[in-house]
């Protein structure tokens, strides 16, 4: 039998007046995913659903062939973890972050390890989060989400706000990621050029 | 402490002169005030006018069963009020119904207990509408502030509930925030007390004939006691209402939701 990580019957979800996914049925297999579409297609609001920062109103998904909503949602989200679209740290210091992740999530903290992995370097830990650029904000995210352990990250946009050259070290650090740890990827991407390089399989929404 | 002063309402009606100043200067600068400056006295006139023969009627029939009453509608009332000045937190009603409740029994309790005044109305009314006038207010900052927040913040808490941390630990900064502007006011207040303004209570002692040092004993007490109360509503309201901004999956509620 074939593993799947997400399994999507049927996904619909309307805010306001907006229907948001409609009707969305996919499958997201272990390895890497990106999911692309136009702007508003619905495709952060389903990175949210996967780790269930949001239910959808009808439809059913299933995470490692066990309904979503069937899992204890602090526990998911340390397992399936988001790093959202826009940098949003605590105040404090890169490594007070980590180490709050961390803690959440019961695991011991190598912080260095994590600011390796997200490429930065080992310094950044005792660096204040108000005094990083938006790039090393995206990445200290990224090393705050690594410090969990988690199974699988959910990316939303991780270099949409970021200049060419800050992208394409974010995207050599996803490309690493990968070859280095046992970790599911499922990126949330405008770009279907990105979406080529950094992942085997692609699903189009709107 | 027994002073007495004999009022007309000659006296009052020409103390509208200072009304009619103030709705004055609001025409000519134009601030658009004149209308609320002449509801807030009429308003305050029918209320106090109303609130006193209840006093009265209330001194009279001396039970502590119809103190309870009044000032449970004080408290319902106060809970109303300030649920209309914190709009963005749904459910604010009864966050705002409890820590009052809770601050003003909390207070009143204690200082019945340690015996600085007695359980009688003649203490109780006073202090009560105290209390819970000042618990409202800060209560009332306090959440619409936390509704600030939390709308300003969506993201932050978001990204925080997406590493697994629970709503009120996602929440915690946004609360201590709201919390913190709720009491402050009146520890800043407090602070330049005597130096920079009278209090009401002193003032109306004085003007009644009370000798200063009694004035300022139980201006004192009064100003602790409002502490007190203030923290204990502002805790209670905030630490209940952030509740409402969570389902329970630990996602947070779409606006208007």
């Amino acid at each position: 039998m074939r593993a799947v990580l997400f399994e999507l019957r049927d996904v619909s979800l309307t805010r306001g007046e907006r229907r948001v996914l409609d009707s969305v049925d996919a499958e997201i297999e272990p390895g890497a995913t990106a999911i692309v579409g136009p702007s508003g297609a619905g495709k952060s609001t389903l990175l949210r659903l996967l780790n269930r920062l949001a239910d959808p109103d009808t439809g059913t998904i299933a995470y490692r062939g066990r309904p979503l909503d069937s899992y204890e949602p602090l526990a998911l989200r340390r397992e399936v973890s988001l790093v959202p679209q826009l940098p949003a740290l605590l105040e404090g210091t890169v490594e007070s972050n980590l180490a709050y992740a961390a803690g959440l999530a019961g695991k011991q903290l190598d912080a260095a390890e994590c600011l390796r992995h997200a490429g930065l370097a080992a310094e950044f830990a005792a660096r204040d989060v108000s005094r990083l650029s938006v790039g090393e904000r995206q990445r200290a995210m990224l090393a705050r989400s690594l410090a969990q352990q988690p199974g699988v990250l959910l990316l939303d946009e991780p270099t949409s706000a970021l200049d060419s050259e800050a992208r394409d070290a974010i995207e050599a650090t996803l490309r690493r990621l990968r070859g280095e740890l046992d970790i599911s990827l499922v990126l949330v991407t405008h770009d279907p050029e990105q979406a080529r390089r950094l992942t085997d399989r692609v699903i189009r929404l709107g | 402490m027994s002073t007495s002063i004999h009022l007309s309402l000659g006296q009052v009606a020409a103390s509208l002169a200072l009304v009619a100043l103030a709705a004055a200067i609001s025409f000519w600068r134009r601030t658009d005030l004149e209308r609320d400056i002449v509801v807030a006295a009429v308003r305050s006139f029918v209320q106090l006018t109303a609130i006193g023969y209840a006093i009265k009627l209330i001194f009279e029939a001396d039970t502590i069963w119809l103190v309870l009453a009044l000032l449970s509608v004080m408290v319902v009332f106060g809970a109303f009020t300030a649920r209309s000045r914190a709009t963005k937190v749904p459910g604010a009603f009864w966050p705002l119904l409890v820590g009052l409740t809770i601050a003003a029994a909390t207070t009143l309790g204690l200082v019945v207990a340690l015996g600085i005044f007695d359980p009688t109305p003649r203490y109780l009314v006073p202090v009560g509408g105290m209390v819970i006038g000042n618990a409202m207010t800060a209560s009332a900052v306090a959440l619409n502030r936390l509704g600030d927040e939390v709308s300003d913040s969506r993201a932050a808490i978001e990204a925080t509930l997406a590493l697994g941390a629970t709503a009120r630990e996602a929440a915690e900064p946004f609360v201590r925030r709201a919390l913190r502007s709720g009491t402050i006011a009146l520890v800043d207040s407090t602070k330049t007390t005597g130096l920079i303004f009278f209090p009401g209570t002193m003032v109306g002692m004085l003007l009644a004939g009370a000798a200063p040092t009694d004035a300022v004993r139980l201006q004192l007490i009064l100003l602790y006691a409002l502490l007190g109360s203030v923290a204990i509503s502002a805790l209670v309201a905030t630490g209940l209402a952030y509740r409402n901004f969570f389902t329970p999956a630990q996602q947070l509620r779409e606006l208007g939701e």
